[in-house]
């Protein structure tokens, strides 16, 4: 089912980033935007986050055009915790900007923490947080905006090797209990073929969907799994073949 | 020896030397008590005239928390103005450091013929001296928020006012602190200056006065009172700001 179309372009300067690209997005599935460094990924999240105006193109919800930010919830690449605020406190941070009832955010945090392994971090200051620990109160807080798309902006890209495995085993319990849907932006193939149920492969600058991938292998999947493997040395033959 | 212990105990050590130093070389060389008071002089008059001086200082402190309070006031809101309104950084920046270039003993005659002999010339002396730095240090402060968050403010349609409030405002104060600070430093001296282009009572005035009675022993007592009230106002604002920054102080794990 195609819930989200879009079909644009957009232009950061004089520059085209993005060339007519355009894909849809199933109610409730994990898309991933696998491309190379620089290709325009950032660009991409950055219009649907209603942050930059496309130069023409529409975003359809279910059929109809949206204002894309009113369904989309953003996470930017960078860390965009506040220092001052406790772990609850940046986790309600969407919604309070929202105007949600606080009361009723606190409880959800309060449980999604309970339940998402942040238990005892409540009252922590994001200082007092490992890189995991901090990224994971991010996305409770792009969560707990209620906005039915989550878009990923590299959520795991500065993590160590070993937080980011634990981290994306995360994000698929996440993605499960919640029943959101997901754009995610990543350049990691390995990420891209884990996550997902689709992966759209990027050409670089300006971008355009190369080719778009079904990842149908059942979840969770393993990274040692012989199709698993031929699917990345595809897509890894993908993305250098553009490269030249 | 433990470090705390070292760290209250260096200054206090330091101190009691240059005092114990000053003492035995007044009292050697025989130097007059007009010319230079031995420290336990001063002591002793800071103790014997205690009411006197009080009395003084309160006048003093008066004017230094209204003019730093006017000073910080003042010195916020343009700083948010000229966040918001680059405009205005253009027009005002060159009159703001201007009226820094501006020595304020040029200007406090003006204000006492304008505004009388009371408080007030004292209070606005000690305002324009003290805003500046915190027009300084608010300005950066305001402008610190990383772009990436206010983008996320943006995505979810927050407001000016909301990004206002949740981000820049509570980004700014760490700098917001540290101008506060100098600032409060600063309208120390402000009153000090504005009581002696003309004043009736205050510190200033006491040191002024007794200077032409040649009783140096009860200048050095207004300047220690004036010394104390310089640390007290430095002290409250470092209270505030563990308390406003407490976030800061906690330990990484």
């Amino acid at each position: 089912m195609a819930w989200l179309t879009l079909a644009f372009r957009a232009k950061t300067g004089r520059t085209e980033v993005l060339s007519d690209l355009s894909f849809s997005l199933a109610d409730g599935s994990w898309t991933t935007c696998l491309g190379p460094s620089g290709c325009g990924k950032t660009t991409l999240l950055r219009v649907l986050a209603g942050l930059l105006e496309p130069d023409d193109g529409t975003i359809r919800l279910r059929g109809r055009e949206t204002r894309q930010t009113e369904a989309m919830a953003y996470l930017p690449q960078e860390e965009t915790l506040l220092p001052w605020r406790r772990a609850l406190g940046n986790a309600v941070l969407a919604a309070e900007v929202l105007r949600h009832p606080r009361a009723d955010a606190l409880r959800e945090a309060r449980a999604l923490f309970e339940r998402f392994g942040l238990a005892n971090a409540e009252e922590l200051y994001p200082r007092e947080l490992s890189g995991g620990m901090r990224q994971r109160v991010a996305v409770i807080r792009t969560y707990l905006a209620h906005r039915e798309i989550l878009l990923l902006d590299e959520p795991l890209g500065a993590l160590d090797p070993l937080t980011r495995t634990t981290l994306q085993e995360w994000l698929l319990d996440v993605w499960r209990e919640l029943g959101k849907t997901v754009l995610l932006v990543t350049h990691d193939v390995e990420e891209a073929l884990l996550l997902s149920d689709r992966v759209l492969v990027l050409s670089p600058r300006p971008a355009r969907v190369r080719c778009a991938i079904e990842a149908e292998l059942p979840r969770p999947r393993s990274r040692a799994e012989p199709a698993f493997v031929s699917q990345k040395e595809e897509l890894l033959r993908l993305l250098t073949e553009e490269a030249e | 020896m433990n470090e705390r212990a070292k760290r209250i105990l260096a200054p206090i050590l330091l101190l009691a030397a240059l005092l114990a130093a000053w003492e035995l070389a007044v009292r050697l060389a025989g130097v007059p008590g007009y010319i230079l008071p031995p420290p336990s002089r001063i002591a002793a008059t800071f103790v014997v005239r205690f009411p006197m001086i009080w009395g003084h200082t309160v006048v003093t402190l008066a004017e230094i928390a209204l003019g730093l309070l006017l000073g910080s006031a003042a010195g916020f809101l343009l700083a948010v103005a000229i966040v918001y309104a680059p405009v205005l950084e253009w027009a005002l920046h060159p009159l703001i450091v201007a009226s820094q270039m501006i020595p304020v003993f040029a200007i406090a005659p003006l204000l006492i013929v304008w505004l009388g002999y009371g408080l007030w010339p004292k209070v606005v002396v000690a305002a324009l001296i003290g805003f500046f730095p915190i027009v300084v240090n608010g300005i950066d402060g305001l402008r610190s928020a990383n772009a990436e968050t206010v983008d996320l403010f943006r995505s979810l349609g927050a407001s000016r006012w909301q990004i206002f409030v949740k981000l820049r405002l509570p980004g700014s104060l760490p700098s917001l602190f540290s101008g506060w600070k100098v600032g409060a430093t600063l309208s120390v001296v402000g009153a000090t200056i504005g009581e002696w282009i003309g004043a009736r009572r205050g510190l200033g005035f006491l040191m002024l006065q007794s200077n032409a009675l040649l009783r140096v022993d009860v200048v050095f007592a207004a300047i220690l009172a004036l010394a104390l009230v310089g640390l007290l106002l430095f002290g409250a604002v470092r209270i505030i700001e563990r308390w406003a920054l407490r976030w800061r102080r906690t330990s990484a794990s």
